[in-house]
């Protein structure tokens, strides 16, 4: 079994390790011996999303929208397409949806119901992502969660929150960072983080980088 | 439902906690118990509606105190119970207790890839879209007993249509198993007055994505 050898420091439930472990091998080994899952396949999903699927694909996306004019107007317009156009991943889901930061716009993506986040750009969202805290906060205190990833926007700028309550998926196009000028996309993309992807941070600056 | 998952501008869960370099899973059960549930998925043994209002019938305290992954766990254990796939005994005692497959079908690894994209939800429009981009409306003051994607921080608040989605698969329906019933979905943006009062942030505005059957027209 895959579970077999358990290292985690998994912060808030260490008293729920070892029962769930059991509880979800029991499923497991139930679920494969009525025919309805298989190993190798379950094996081969997680080792995706581990390896393939994460938030390197979004940067690369973000970083091509900052060179190419042309994408990035195909982007706004229709993010599905215009990633599927990459081939960074084998089939883009539908209704994938990119939202422009502005100098006077900053936009943050939350699913306030369940955890909904674009996971063929981001992978799996992080816990945080996930939390009551964020979910709670993030309609009706967005500056108060930036101020707790650090983050100060001026007064003046909107902030716009991207409740994902259907399966519209969003991700944020940040601002190119200054100083960039002719790097090229692969350098670009070492600036994008996850969390400037999902509102909650700015791209790193080239000094943060170097 | 008006449940605990509905938590969009609840107060007193304090700061949002970060982890630096976080793992994409904790510990191998996560892993395992996400590729379960997508798995089950996969072979069509429930929707990611019914998922959804899987997780949402988990008593609030339970929903509270577990993780993402451990309310993951807790569903698909009454999923497969409440679907007849197999029973809580087989469950406690770790393995199956009698054959059967009811679904005559299991995901494969050559079918993996295609289970990691995403579905599909737009459908054919049966009628015209009641509203345009511009329009006034205001959510609906509805409180179904069953799954909605309306949330509660928006119902009977003023918005604006912001963009037109397509025609979409109905969550509320297809959750009790009423199919898809496709419908309309937009883009509803309000401004943070409407939804929080004065004290709100000035500079804020919110949008949700919302089924045309949410929302009605506003002058």
């Amino acid at each position: 079994m895959a579970d077999d050898h358990d290292h985690s420091d998994h912060p808030a439930h260490a008293s729920e390790l070892s029962e769930m472990q059991l509880r979800v091998r029991a499923l497991e080994t139930v679920l494969a011996e009525k025919g309805y899952v298989d190993a190798a396949a379950l094996d081969a999903m997680i080792e995706a999303y581990e390896t393939r699927i994460g938030p390197h694909n979004g940067a690369a996306v973000v970083a091509k929208a900052w060179t190419d004019p042309a994408f990035k107007q195909a982007l706004l317009a229709d993010a599905t397409k215009a990633v599927q156009s990459l081939g960074l991943i084998s089939r883009v889901g539908d209704h994938l949806i990119a939202v422009e930061n502005t100098p006077t716009t900053h936009n943050m993506i939350v699913c306030t119901l369940c955890s909904c986040y674009p996971w063929e750009v981001l992978g799996l969202p992080p816990v945080w992502y996930k939390s009551a805290p964020y979910r709670s906060r993030a309609v009706n205190d967005p500056r108060g969660v930036l101020a707790d990833f650090g983050l100060s926007l001026p007064r003046d700028v909107q902030i716009r929150v991207w409740d994902s309550t259907a399966e519209t998926r969003f991700i944020v196009l940040p601002m190119r960072p200054s100083g960039t000028e002719g790097w090229n996309d692969e350098r670009l993309a070492a600036l994008v983080t996850r969390d400037c992807m999902i509102g909650t941070g700015l791209p790193k600056s080239p000094q943060e980088a170097a | 439902m008006d449940g605990i998952h509905d938590m969009g501008g609840m107060h007193g869960f304090g700061k949002v906690a970060t982890e630096k370099d976080e793992p994409v899973f904790h510990t191998p059960w996560e892993g395992r118990c996400l590729a379960l549930n997508r798995a089950m998925g996969a072979i069509g043994a429930w929707s990611i509606d019914e998922g959804r209002a899987g997780i949402e019938a988990l008593p609030p305290d339970v929903y509270l105190a577990s993780s993402y992954y451990g309310k993951w766990a807790l569903r698909l254990e009454n999923m497969v119970v409440a679907r007849g796939l197999a029973g809580a005994d087989e469950i406690a005692a770790g393995h199956a207790l009698r054959s059967g497959n009811r679904l005559n079908r299991k995901l494969q690894t050559a079918d993996v890839p295609r289970t990691l994209a995403r579905g599909s939800f737009g459908r054919t429009p049966q009628a015209a879209a009641r509203f345009k981009v511009g329009d006034r409306v205001r959510a609906k003051n509805i409180h179904p007993p069953t799954h909605t994607r309306l949330p509660r921080y928006a119902r009977g608040r003023l918005g604006v249509i912001e963009a037109i989605r397509g025609c979409h698969v109905f969550p509320d329906s297809v959750a009790i198993g009423a199919g898809e019933n496709p419908q309309w979905l937009y883009t509803v943006l309000f401004e943070g007055r409407e939804l929080w009062g004065e004290a709100s942030d000035p500079t804020l505005k919110v949008s949700i994505e919302a089924f045309e059957p949410y929302l009605d027209p506003a002058s």
